[in-house]
């Protein structure tokens, strides 16, 4: 076990650490609105509307992500003239850009069919409720089924989020120096295999723990009109104990 | 549809091997989760640690760095090893064996959160029962509980099927001729990156729909004597 090795690449492996959470940040953000579009499109009574969300989310969850990167980065360079005469060549050039169109298709397929559960869970009852109250169209997503569904999703997303974040070492394969990218080209200088190998892991496993106990908090503020409420008694009781 | 330039067979071997990495993955995976789900489910606390750890550990790391530990890291980890101790030897790691071995002890660690939850499911009374009959510990593992935990396992392990099979394509990286790379090399010959890779994600989404079909009709087969509400 060689440490100084550790310590000496600690400075480049946050480095990659910071590109492998900018890269699920974007890929989030972008992904939810995508996904939210994307579900409400595929819970739509029109089939010309449906199907083609249905294909997409189909093809993205069904095919792994290795393949949509390559799809997206290697691909791309088959349509290069096409591509250069539409001015968008010099995006689909970039390995970053790639990463990430592939990163936001893929978690926004995902994501999508997290939503449509949690769309279809909403009690049929608010929704009438709603629509007596003459709520219609993109009024009753706003303030009742949107709310609601977002809070039914929050644990399956979670779940979401915590893949797409690990799939991200995915982006290494196409040159990008994410924190798996940077590992292996130190692990291809220095051969300190498992040193730095695990090292990397360990700050995955840090983030993973950090983010699911961030998820946690998230969702006890959220649901604490779901809690029983605590008996008075117990509260008091707890509270003299704590002066004494 | 497309012209493969006849490297068509090129990837149907790829599919070939794909297959083989995901089945001998898959049963591995089946065993790890029982071990996993005996062990969380255990009174020993060391074995619910361990188990605990395993599944912690796994779910937190990303499935492509621990697929290069386990190729890259071992062989020097053994070496080190070996040399601390007078040797000097060269261990090479076989890609396919570090392939299966990485992707049955990832899956490993879903599927024991599929069978912890299918162990759970049996009736307690049932295996108070068997006991109450004369039954010992593993007659009653093996009548009782057996027969039901892998009915109640299935959904679960289809998922992990679905899933397991598309992290196949990461063998890729190690260098296994997977239907990736086959597609990899096709693409370095004929300059059709996007018509194979596109044929190559069709052969997956194939593998996914039938898996699809036949997850269901297994279902259907093991819940025959269910009486449904």
């Amino acid at each position: 076990m060689d440490t100084q090795v550790i310590i000496d690449s600690l400075p480049a492996m946050f480095g990659g650490l910071w590109l492998t959470i900018e890269l699920t940040a974007y890929a989030l953000l972008i992904g939810f609105c995508l996904a939210v579009a994307v579900a409400m499109m595929r819970v739509s009574r029109n089939v010309f509307v449906r199907a083609p969300v249905i294909a997409f989310i189909f093809f993205f969850r069904g095919t792994p992500l290795l393949v949509q990167i390559f799809l997206i980065y290697y691909g791309s360079g088959q349509f290069r003239e096409e591509l250069t005469q539409i001015g968008l060549w010099h995006l689909f050039r970039e390995p970053y850009f790639c990463a990430l169109l592939t990163l936001v298709l893929n978690t926004g397929a995902y994501t999508a069919e997290i939503f449509r559960g949690a769309i279809q869970a909403v009690p049929h009852g608010e929704v009438e409720a709603a629509r007596a109250c003459g709520m219609s169209g993109w009024l009753l997503y706003r303030r009742i089924i949107l709310p609601k569904a977002l809070r039914l999703a929050l644990p399956a997303y979670s779940n979401e989020v915590i893949q797409l974040f690990q799939s991200t070492s995915l982006v290494s394969i196409i040159t990008l120096l994410d924190l798996t990218g940077v590992a292996r080209t130190i692990v291809a200088r220095t051969f300190d295999v498992y040193e730095i190998y695990i090292t990397a892991g360990l700050m995955y496993l840090a983030v993973t723990y950090g983010v699911l106990w961030i998820f946690r908090i998230v969702e006890h503020r959220l649901s604490g009109h779901l809690r029983e409420r605590e008996d008075p008694a117990t509260a008091v009781r707890d509270a003299l104990r704590a002066r004494s | 549809m497309f012209d493969l330039k006849g490297y068509g067979w090129m990837l149907w071997e790829g599919l070939a091997t794909t297959l083989e990495v995901g089945v001998c993955a898959l049963l591995l995976a089946i065993v790890m989760g029982l071990l996993g789900a005996w062990g969380k489910l255990a009174r020993n606390p060391a074995a619910r640690l361990a188990a605990n750890t395993y599944t912690t550990v796994i779910r937190g790391i990303p499935e492509l760095l621990l697929l290069l530990i386990v190729f890259y890291g071992t062989p020097t980890l053994l070496q080190a090893l070996a040399a601390r101790l007078g040797h000097d030897i060269r261990v090479d790691f076989n890609a396919f064996t570090a392939g299966v071995l990485t992707l049955g002890f990832i899956y490993g660690a879903f599927a024991t959160e599929v069978f912890r939850g299918a162990f759970l499911a049996v009736p307690k009374g049932q295996v108070e029962a068997a006991y109450a009959c004369g039954m010992s510990r593993g007659l009653a593992f093996r009548r009782i509980m057996l027969p039901q935990i892998w009915r109640f396992a299935l959904p679960g392990l289809g998922n992990v099927w679905m899933v397991l099979i598309k992290a196949t394509a990461l063998v890729s990286v190690i260098q296994l001729d997977d239907l990736m790379r086959k597609s990899f090399i096709a693409m370095g010959v004929t300059k059709l990156p996007f018509d194979f890779f596109f044929v190559a994600a069709m052969m997956y989404l194939g593998i996914t729909a039938v898996s699809m079909v036949g997850q269901q009709q297994i279902e259907r087969w093991a819940n025959r004597g269910v009486r449904r509400a």
